[in-house]
Parts: structure tokens; sequence; C-alpha cells
């Protein structure tokens, strides 16, 4: 069976994946009103970063070939 | 899913990104639903997820369990209302009681190889003690899931400006395919997805915070202008009532939250404890728990501190739900969904939002299974058909979730009138507490036997358990038409409707919230009269009013 672990890594990676994608757009285009606090930090690029990594590790480590 | 969105007023705007990843949340969970309904053939699969879960699994499980959507809005609003004194709630209130389970009450589930609470108070005490406490448990947990249910649909429609009919269709079909197809073990597997995603999403917040607030030292103080320097002590201002924000003694934190609150929530709620029943073996289940309570001793980092953090860099200043319907303003409720748009950009934002959905969706799935369970093991086997074959009962569990789940929409919808036409789901809160109460009686009575048992049940439920259940009523009752439920009448919330169990005293209410201080001039739709409880809570000698409550301090609740 697939481990649970394998799911996280999925939800991880994937979300990882999309909140890096939108993060890298914004940096290469730059809205004229961000919205939001702290937009120079450019939160969704390393925290999206942060998850993808965290993801993939999951996904690799739990994978189901290597869990059977 | 943007067709549903409404032009109502709301607090964020999702990007096509969030959007996304909302929907690919929905699209996992029920991929995980399809992909087990393989494996959930038997009953001890489908009731008890095969009872193979490692000790993190469970654990994990076990927590997020709790850690619901409520709770990490209700909890934030509350530390901004109150400070940080609401930690206790976390510290206090549930890890020595989540010890207590690993420890003692564990061994005793586990060994007896039982699948519920109730099927535990058979061995104990006999049937007609299960009777008696499935019964009301099953009632109470389905209808709390529909309540669940109105709540998301509220949140969204507050946070988001979603149509609340779309929420409630969309999220109970949900949870009612990937559990009638997984069973216990979906509904655990995504218990631990959610609890990856509240973390991923909500993380964010005391981090960029704390950057913003520059630190603990200087958020302490800027606390301390704008509110009061008690905000951020735990401990220093419990010495009296009058001395801190929520007018509360510490004794009642320690003899009351933790000895017995706490004790009763954590040790005998099926809800939770079922997730450790499915552990493999017992040092797993008694793993489970201590897992769960190490994990429990940080969430206040993504829920207390968020709260706290607003109260130094929010802009504005946010009132009570009652100010709040007036004005048109901000509630302490919305603390958090409000940190949330002050620092999450697209992606980001949509991550936060898929946490909240999840909390919810996790906490009908709770229920629900918990239902199924119960139903089947403890109602239909023993009194209706006990001849059944396995796979009768696995399909009576599969027709159980689902009539379960339009059970819990019909209670969100009643709960929804009750919002239109000020009708109070009285029957609701009724059987709440007596499930949680009837399971307390048999634990508590422990060296009763058969009918003692069923005498201590109904003693308890006649004279002890009548201030503890006032106090849960009363604090169910504004998680019914708290401040997430509705804006339309003066409300404070959530948590701070539970904290009225701590903060209800003697011929004084200057702790309580708008809501609950009205709830005393109303009548329940279904005829209970709310103030006949505070009527003997003042007439008590010694109700928990006065042994957990103080006389509160109105120079700490800023108007």
């Amino acid at each position: 069976m697939v481990s649970i672990w394998f799911f996280i890594g999925i939800s991880l990676a994937v979300n990882g994946a999309l909140i890096l994608a939108a993060g890298l757009y914004q940096l290469v285009n730059p809205p004229e009103n961000p919205g939001i606090v702290l937009y120079n930090l450019h939160a969704n690029v390393w925290w999206g970063a942060v998850l993808l990594v965290f993801g993939l590790i999951y996904c690799f480590r739990f994978k189901p070939g290597r869990q059977s | 899913m943007t067709m549903a969105m409404l032009v109502a007023p709301r607090l964020v705007h999702l990007s096509a990104v969030d959007v996304i990843i909302i929907a690919f949340y929905f699209a996992l969970v029920l991929g995980i639903g399809f992909y087990l309904r393989g494996r959930a053939n038997t009953g001890e699969d489908f009731f008890m997820a095969g009872r193979e879960m490692t000790a993190w699994v469970a654990g994990l499980s076990f927590l997020s369990a709790n850690l619901g959507a409520l709770e990490l809005m209700g909890w934030a609003g509350s530390a901004y209302q109150y400070g940080i004194l609401a930690t206790h709630w976390y510290w206090i209130g549930a890890i020595p009681a989540m010890l207590f389970l690993a420890l003692v009450m564990m061994p005793f589930y586990y060994i007896s190889k039982t699948h519920s609470v109730p099927g535990y108070l058979k061995l104990r005490f006999g049937e007609p003690a299960r009777a008696l406490s499935a019964v009301s448990f099953a009632f109470m947990t389905v209808l709390m899931s529909g309540v669940n249910m109105f709540a998301m649909a509220k949140v969204m429609q507050i946070v988001l400006g979603w149509d609340i009919n779309f929420s409630i269709w969309v999220s109970s079909l949900t949870v009612a395919i990937y559990v009638t197809l997984g069973g216990l073990r979906s509904a655990i597997f995504n218990e631990v997805l959610q609890f990856f995603l509240i973390w991923a999403g909500a993380l964010l917040i005391p981090i960029l915070g704390l950057y913003e607030a520059r630190g603990w030292a200087s958020l302490k103080l800027q606390i301390a202008q704008r509110a009061s320097e008690q905000y951020v002590h735990l401990w220093s201002g419990l010495g009296s009532f009058t001395g801190n924000p929520m007018g509360i003694h510490w004794t009642g934190i320690v003899f009351g939250l933790a000895s017995i609150i706490s004790m009763g929530y954590w040790t005998t709620d099926f809800l939770v404890v079922q997730r450790i029943l499915a552990a493999k073996d017992i040092r797993s289940a008694e793993l489970a728990p201590i897992i769960g309570a190490g994990f429990k001793m940080l969430v206040p980092v993504i829920v207390i501190l968020p709260g706290l953090l607003g109260l130094a860099v929010l802009p504005e200043k946010l009132v009570p739900e009652s100010v709040a319907a007036v004005t048109g303003g901000h509630s302490y409720n919305d603390v958090l969904p409000l940190m949330l748009a002050r620092y999450c950009g697209p992606g980001l934002l949509g991550l936060g939002i898929t946490a909240l959905i999840a909390g919810f969706m996790s906490g009908m799935a709770g229920n629900v299974s918990a239902f199924t369970t119960v139903w089947t093991y403890d109602i239909y086997r023993p009194f209706f058909n006990s001849e059944g074959s396995d796979h009768h009962y696995v399909n009576m569990g599969r027709w159980t979730t689902v009539i379960g789940v339009l059970i819990s929409v019909g209670t969100a919808y009643l709960v929804m009138v009750r919002e239109h036409h000020g009708l109070r789901a009285g029957a609701v809160q009724l059987l709440h507490c007596s499930a949680v109460r009837d399971s307390r009686a048999g634990n508590a009575l422990e060296t009763s036997d058969g009918p003692g048992g069923i005498l201590g049940i109904a003693v308890w439920d006649a004279f002890v358990g009548q201030h503890v259940v006032m106090g849960e009523s009363r604090s169910f009752r504004a998680a019914l038409c708290g401040a997430l439920a509705s804006r339309q009448r003066p409300r404070t919330g959530y948590v701070s409707g539970a904290l009225v169990f701590y903060s209800v005293r003697h011929g004084h209410r200057g702790g309580q919230s708008g809501n609950e201080a009205d709830a005393g001039q109303r009548t329940d739709g279904l005829g209970i009269r709310v103030d006949g409880s505070s009527r003997s809570r003042e007439r008590s000698a010694v109700s928990e009013a006065s042994f957990l409550g103080g006389c509160g301090n109105r120079r700490f609740h800023r108007s």
C-alpha cells in the first residue's frame, strides 16, 4: 500500500511548486500594488521552495516502489 | 468554483493560483478515498483502519481530529482578546490530560480490544450503559458534524464571499465520498494530510509577524503600549480575579481546566480516542498521545502568537462581534484571516485558506466516522441484527456514513434557519452534553457494576455533571451561534463561548461575552429556557462558577 507520507509529499510538492511559481512570476513582473506587508521578503518564493524541497524528499523517501 | 464566489463583502480575495491550490486539495482527498476503497472490505478495515496505524500516524491524526479550523480562528481571536492567557488551554488544558490518556487510559481501552468508548462501557457496566452512551454519542456526533459544516460555510462566506449552499454541499459530498469509500483509514490519512497543510499554511504568519514586530521583546513592548502588560504574562496576573484580562484565578486553571475539563474531553471523547484505537499495537497506542502532546505544545505558535501579533501590528483595533456588527469593522475572530491577508500573497493565501478548509472537513469526517462506528457496532449490531455477516456490517457502515452526512447537512440548514428566525438548536447542545457526561460518568464511577454504572450515569446526569454540562452547553451554543457563524447579533465567538465556562461567576457577568449575557434573556426555539442554567448556577453553593471563576476586571476589556 502507498504510504501516507507519500501523499503528504505530493501535497507539499505540488503546493510548493505552485506557490514558488506564483512568487517567481511576481518577482519577474512586480505588481504596482502588492497588497501585502513585507512584500520585499518575497515569502512565497522561499516558502514555496521550502515546501517543494520537503515534498520532494517525502515523495522520494516514501515512493511506492521503495516501500514495497 | 469561481462561479460560486459572490460579490458579498469579504476579507480576502483569491487569485487563480489560490483557487488551483484549493481545488488540488479537494482532488487529493478524493483521490485518497478512491485509492483506499479496496482496503476497506472488512469490518476491522472499515471501522478500525485495520488496527495497523503506526504511532506517528495515529498520534498526528489524534491531534488533527482536535485541531479544527474553528479552534485555529477562535483561539487566535481569544489571544487577541485576552492575550497570552489563552495558551493555558493548550499547555495546562491539554498536555496533562493527553499524557494521562497515554499512560493510564490507553492500556484499558486497547487491551479490551473495544471498538469504541461505549463498547468499553459495555465491558465495564453492561449493555444498558453502552446503549445509553452510544445513542447519546451517535446523535451528538452526527449533529456536531452538521454544526461544523455550517460553521465552515459561514466562515467561507465571511472570508471569501462564497455561497453558503455551495460550501455546505461541496464539503459534505467530499467527506461522504472519501469516508464511505475508505472508512476510518481514509479519514485518518486525510487528517494527517490536514496536519501538514495547517502547519504549512499557518507557520508563515508568526515568522513574518515576529520579523515585522522586530522580535519577541519588541512585541511585548508594543502589546503593553497598545493593550496592557498583563496580555503577555501567563501566570503573574492569576493570583486574583481582577489582575488579568480574562478575570480568572489560577485555581480555576489548575484544578478546573487541567484536572476536570481536559481530563474528561481527552480521555473519553471517542472522536479523538478512535484514532488511537486504530494503532497497530499497545506500544504505538501509548506513544501516539505522547506524540500528539508534543505537537500540541507547539500549536500556540500558529494559533496564539498570530493573535498577539495582531495586537501589535494590525493598524485597526478589533472589537467584539456586537460592536463589529454595528460599526462594520472587524471582530476579534477575524484576526487570523486578517493576518493571513496581511502577509500572504498569491499561492500562500490559497494554502492558508486550504488549511482552514482542511480543518473543517477533517472535523466533519472525524464526527461522521465516529458516528458510523458507534451506530454499527454499539446500536445496530446489538439491538437490531446481531447475526449479520462482516460484509453486512461494512455495508451498513457505508450507508450509515451517507445517512450521517445527510443528517449533518440537515443540521447545518437547521442552524441556518435558526440564524434567520432566532431558533436555538437546543437539542443539539443537550445531546452533546449528555454524550460527554455519560462517558465521563462511566469512567468516574469505576467501582460500580452493572446497574450501579447506569445509576451512576443517571446520578451524574442529574447532579454531578450539571454544572460541568452547563458550561459545555454554553460553549457549544456559542460555537453554534458564535461570531464565526454570524455577524447578525452581538457575539464573541466560539472560543469565547468556551471561555464563558471559566468566567461565569456568581451574580456577575464581567467576563462574559455579549451574546452569553443576552442569552439569559431569551428562550430556546425548542422551549429550553436559556437562563434557567444561569439561575441554577447562581444558586449553587459550590458551582464551577465559584470554583473556576472570578469577578472579572473590566479595565482589561477594551470596548
